[in-house]
């Protein structure tokens, strides 16, 4: 046996593996998340997959005991479930607020709605609102968590998070690989948060969209930009298609549906374009028929249904890296 | 056998008023976050961890019969010295041992108190846990906490025959009603030290070393 006697210098410390990764205490934007902690938050994910793998109890008792506030100002199916879903599984108390038949209906304001929600000590609120910018006000008056779940046209960062997790899979890693963003830019909050995310993960965008949807400013994205579809799709390593959202479009974009369907849907004709191990990816709702075909929404490497499946997994991974290690200090 | 202390530690527990405060996780014992100059005592070597393992090997053997066995290692050190067993396992017993790895992170109970853990790898083998005699295995057995986190997380993959767990290293300090069926060594501690495992899959050694923090007293070398 040795014995030794080791002095250490302060300035010799070293760190015990990697720094920890820590999310910003709100989640607003996809720009919030520099290329490590994304990666991060998408291995959490997988970790979380792994763990409920296969399990008859497919709960974590993760949360116990803390409070998951859903606050949908706007209509939502799977958003509003996933989240639901993903604080469940954690054992997080959830409770779920729409718009419609709560006070809001009577005229109350997001502030007194936000007093209300910390009075009830919310630990972390998941805010969708037609307003682009609301979760970002409402993160200055509650102490909870904000986790933005699409405002306005603004961002969506969990839906970038769960289709840069479901392309991971398919595709490996992100590094230089194409993705093609198809359709409705300028009202798509999908959009902007994907552009950011997949172009922080190394991969190569290209936006596809007649010039009438494409949002001013878009020169200065980190993407290409074309308005020639089968051009864009020949070997591209994965499709998204967006949601032509006709509730919020007042003015007339394009001519008929059909036109639009001709230049920019998707159907089995362009699908064979892109690369054999390429995948179709949409954010839900379709509309079957306008910006996809059913027979590609539901024909081979079309991952729309896992979409929904990877979204409550990365969601149980944002709330548990945000809601852990309160009490740590330091939080940044 | 007998416990060597280096010379320079006369005084006994924790050293000087300035020691860092009690480790609250089996885990937190890694070498390089000490604030001041550390006696380290090699506990274990290369052989003897070699046969420490053999040794708890057949020990499993003894207690379970021909009956089969799941070995499931705590991340990130348990899951190598599992490996390790069931190749010991499976060569003494003439069949493969099954053997996996199971993560705790979201089943601690001081989530709050620390910033968010990366999570480990789970890998359950494919016949489950459910009527088996499942064996954890982790390196160092301290507050007990760890073990406690990894029976929730067993309970919720299936319902095993048995449980029985196998550590490295005991260094007391229990915090909950838990201990081991199969230790590979007792080590004395006092609250301040660390023990260090290291293995060769991830740490290019095979060691365990007891780090104890020199005592006020003694000249702190030049730094």
């Amino acid at each position: 046996m040795t014995t030794t006697v080791r002095p250490i210098a302060p300035a010799a410390l070293p760190a015990t593996g990697p720094a920890p990764v820590r999310l910003p205490r709100h989640l607003l934007s996809a720009a919030d998340l520099d290329r490590a902690t994304a990666e991060h938050v998408l291995s959490t994910a997988e970790r979380i997959e792994q763990a409920i793998a296969g399990r008859e109890v497919r709960k974590l008792p993760t949360l116990r005991g803390r409070t998951v506030v859903n606050l949908f100002f706007e209509d939502s199916t799977r958003t509003r479930i996933s989240f639901e879903l993903a604080a469940k599984r954690l054992s997080a108390d959830v409770i779920t607020f729409s718009a419609k038949g709560s006070s809001v209906s009577k005229g109350e304001s997001l502030k007194d709605t936000a007093w209300t929600l910390q009075a009830m000590g919310a630990d972390a609120v998941v805010c969708r609102h037609s307003s682009s910018g609301a979760p970002h006000q409402l993160s200055a008056w509650v102490d909870g968590h904000v986790i933005n779940a699409g405002d306005g046209t603004h961002e969506h960062p969990t839906q970038a998070l769960l289709d840069a997790y479901t392309l991971r899979r398919h595709l490996g890693g992100l590094d230089g690989r194409r993705i093609v963003v198809v359709g409705d830019v300028l009202h798509s909050r999908v959009a902007r948060s994907n552009v950011l995310l997949l172009s922080t993960l190394g991969a190569e965008v290209t936006l596809v969209a007649p010039p009438t949807l494409l949002p001013v400013g878009v020169q200065a994205w980190p993407v290409t930009v074309s308005y020639d579809l089968d051009a864009a799709l020949v070997g591209a390593d994965a499709v998204m298609m967006l949601r032509v959202q006709r509730e919020r479009m007042s003015g007339a974009f394009f001519p008929t549906a059909r036109e639009y369907s001709r230049s920019y849907g998707l159907d089995e004709r362009r699908r064979a374009l892109i690369a054999p191990h390429g995948i179709v990816l949409h954010p839900g709702p379709m509309n079957r028929g306008m910006e996809i075909t059913p027979q590609v929404a539901d024909g081979a490497g079309s991952v729309i249904v896992e979409q929904v499946a990877n979204g409550v997994t990365v969601r149980m991974a944002v709330l548990y890296l945000l809601l852990s290690g309160e009490m740590s200090g330091g939080l940044a | 056998m007998v416990q060597p202390r280096p010379a320079q530690t006369g005084t006994n527990g924790p050293a000087s008023p300035s020691a860092k405060p009690p480790l609250s996780d089996d885990r937190a014992g890694q070498p390089g976050n000490h604030r001041q100059p550390e006696i380290l005592t090699e506990i274990l070597g290369p052989a003897d961890i070699a046969r420490t393992i053999d040794r708890i090997a057949h020990q499993i053997l003894e207690r379970n019969g021909e009956r089969p066995v799941v070995l499931l290692g705590i991340p990130t050190r348990g899951v190598y010295l599992a490996r390790r067993l069931a190749e010991r396992l499976s060569a003494f017993a003439g069949h493969p041992t099954p053997v996996g790895a199971l993560d705790i992170t979201l089943y601690r109970d001081d989530l709050r108190l620390h910033p968010p853990r990366a999570l480990e790898e789970t890998a359950i083998p494919a016949g489950g846990v459910d009527d088996a005699i499942v064996v954890l295995v982790d390196d160092v057995l301290y507050s007990g906490r760890t073990i406690r986190a990894a029976l929730d997380a067993l309970r919720d993959h299936g319902r095993p025959a048995v449980v029985q767990l196998a550590v490295l290293v005991d260094r007391g300090h229990r915090q909950l009603p838990i201990r081991a069926d199969y230790v590979g060594k007792n080590i004395p501690t006092a609250f301040g030290d660390d023990v260090a495992v290291h293995l060769t899959e991830i740490d290019d050694i095979d060691s365990v070393e007891l780090a104890r923090a020199v005592p006020s007293s003694v000249p702190k070398g030049e730094s």
